[in-house]
């Protein structure tokens, strides 16, 4: 049902920002094993195992660089990394990268995939969603553009979190976007659901994303979101009327600088 | 409150008690029958029974534990909030979804005197009610009202008390449909937006994403036999362990009591169940909650509205853990 094949986030870094323009955020960052948790393997021998194998301290890379020639802050998520899941480090690098982004006034774009919150690191993991959602209210305070690209899957307490509360949400062709899995919704159904339940195509068709944008065009897609929300600034002979009152639209505007 | 009257329900634990119990009211009938005074044996029979219950209720296992904040006759938002109010009036809807939620319930009352937004997830009293109430999972339509209520109250600067007791949000359907995900996102968000002091309590059940929807506050205090679960330990033993017998094993694993989370620097508060949880006593659990939601609000009001909202972002801001090294 699922098609467009998964990249990771070297190769979608690649994709998005401007070659050689990328510059990485908050790499010396490690998780830990907060609750000692072990279930058929430790967590801790599942992070060791993990970070060989996809060469990535845990499931994001977070940056900034240029889109276009635009300067932008991007998280990319990677669902190698036990399925993309959220604890602390996710927690901490996304709210480091968007508190970069109301300092230095810059959009922030999130690609997102995940399973959700991760269960081995408990109850640190779901507080990381409302960690989140807080540096996102001050990104928007600040009159801030946020764009996620859901990407598939996106699930869970990342659903219920940044994946939902961007300005914009760009979401890819049948990427699964929801809430509770498929299979708990349909024990609670007890019916089978629409072929079509929770896709990118039916969130669309329920108001849920703005946009489906097919990877192809989704460097140039963010790229024109992002310029069309720069102030408009009249070229200097327009605005020049002569002895006319002036309407100061620049005060009015809120003062959105791409640097 | 929930009426004593009733047969008392009780959980496996409590069995050695109920023994204990079953035997000093047989020696009281044969006393009565036989015209003997046994008030020496049964004051110590009862003595040893007090003793019982609370070495049982100060070592209950993780898994016990949330037994006891699943408890059918655990007092529920409804009795808090008629128990610590000078008055209520419960308030419906979203203005959005087109139906309420009876799932999570929402009014104004007087606390100490105060006007107090009061809102929290409502489980049933009896199956009947729990079938209506949806066993206390909230649909979007439920945390939208929530939000607009909260709203309200920033508006007219009245504190906010939420009541966290739900297995989770409703995994259904029409609330898929109806953007669960959303609805509880936008809370999370816009609650640290409001500069009312928020005061949010763990009173039974936390159950993920759908207790935190109206879980950020100003400071989180949880009943002593309380839970509060990143996912439910059954959905955890099922994903985790593929086995949803695991269950216990998970429960001790992904550290869901009070204290635990004390420990992790999440929780502020603990608050004190009475001797057997809080169903065996609710008024004294009450009386518990009354006396710590004045004093932490009390606290909260010294602020100005500017400083709440910072140390609110500061309070979740520095939750997680990891090192820092190359």
């Amino acid at each position: 049902m699922w098609s467009s094949y998964r990249i990771f986030s070297d190769e979608r870094i690649q994709q998005l920002a401007d070659s050689h323009t990328w510059q990485s955020l908050d790499t010396h960052i490690w998780p830990q094993d907060p609750l000692k948790f072990r279930d058929r393997k430790a967590y801790r021998d599942r992070l060791r195992d993990m970070q060989s194998k996809t060469g990535l301290n845990d499931a994001v890379q977070t940056g900034f660089g240029e889109i276009e020639g635009l300067p932008f802050c991007l998280g990319v998520m990677d669902f190698r990394f036990m399925g993309g899941s959220m604890g602390s480090v996710v927690g901490e690098k996304l709210t480091r990268l968007i508190e970069r982004g109301t300092c230095d006034r810059l959009p922030v774009v999130i690609v997102c995939a995940s399973g959700g919150a991760r269960m081995q690191e408990g109850m640190l993991s779901l507080m990381q969603m409302a960690k989140i959602s807080a540096a996102l209210e001050r990104h928007r305070t600040h009159h801030l553009l946020y764009m996620p690209v859901l990407s598939h899957p996106t699930t869970g307490g990342v659903t219920a979190s940044f994946a939902m509360l961007g300005d914009i949400i760009i979401a890819e062709p049948q990427a699964t976007i929801g809430f509770a899995g498929r299979r708990v919704v349909e024990q609670t159904l007890r019916e089978k659901l629409p072929d079509d339940f929770q896709t990118a195509e039916y969130l669309l068709k329920h108001g849920f994303v703005d946009i489906i944008v097919p990877r192809t065009q989704l460097k140039q897609t963010i790229a024109q979101l992002i310029r069309l929300h720069q102030p408009f600034a009249p070229p200097p002979e327009v605005s020049l009327i002569k002895d006319e009152v002036h309407f100061a639209p620049v005060s009015i505007q809120p003062s959105i600088h791409f640097g | 409150m929930p009426t004593t009257e009733r047969k008392p329900i009780l959980l496996e634990f409590e069995k050695p008690l109920v023994d204990l119990e079953a035997r000093i009211a047989q020696i009281r009938h044969l006393a009565e029958e036989n015209d003997v005074d046994v008030s020496a044996e049964i004051h110590q029979l009862e003595s040893r029974a007090t003793q019982l219950r609370q070495e049982i209720f100060t070592s209950l296992s993780p898994a016990q534990r949330l037994q006891v904040a699943r408890h059918p006759r655990r007092p529920s938002t409804l009795d808090y909030v008629q128990a610590i109010s000078d008055e209520w009036i419960e308030l419906h809807g979203d203005r959005r979804s087109g139906k309420d939620d009876p799932a999570l319930v929402t009014g104004i009352a007087r606390f100490a005197g105060r006007p107090v937004m009061m809102l929290g997830h409502q489980k049933g009293r009896d199956t009947k009610d729990n079938v209506t109430r949806n066993f206390g999972m909230a649909s979007p339509g439920g945390y939208r009202k929530a939000m607009r209520m909260m709203e309200h109250a920033d508006r007219f600067g009245m504190p906010i008390f939420c009541f966290i007791d739900t297995p989770g949000a409703y995994p259904g359907y029409e609330a898929e449909e109806m953007g669960q995900g959303e609805a509880i996102a936008y809370n999370l968000r816009e609650m640290f937006r409001l500069s009312v002091p928020i005061i949010c309590t763990v009173i039974g059940e936390g159950g993920s994403g759908g207790a935190l929807g109206i879980g950020v506050g100003d400071r989180l205090l949880m009943f002593e036999h309380s839970v509060y679960t990143v996912a439910s330990p059954e959905a955890c033993a099922a994903i985790l362990w593929k086995d949803a017998g695991r269950a216990a094993q998970a429960a001790e694993a992904l550290k869901i009591t009070a204290l635990d989370l004390k420990n992790l620097g999440i929780l502020d508060e603990l608050l004190p169940e009475p001797i057997g949880g809080a169903h065996s006593a609710p008024v004294e659990a009450a009386e518990n909650l009354k006396k710590a939601l004045l004093r932490n609000l009390n606290e909260l009001l010294r602020f100005t509205p500017q400083e709440r909202c910072d140390l609110r972002y500061q309070k979740f801001r520095q939750i997680g853990m990891f090192s820092q090294e190359d």
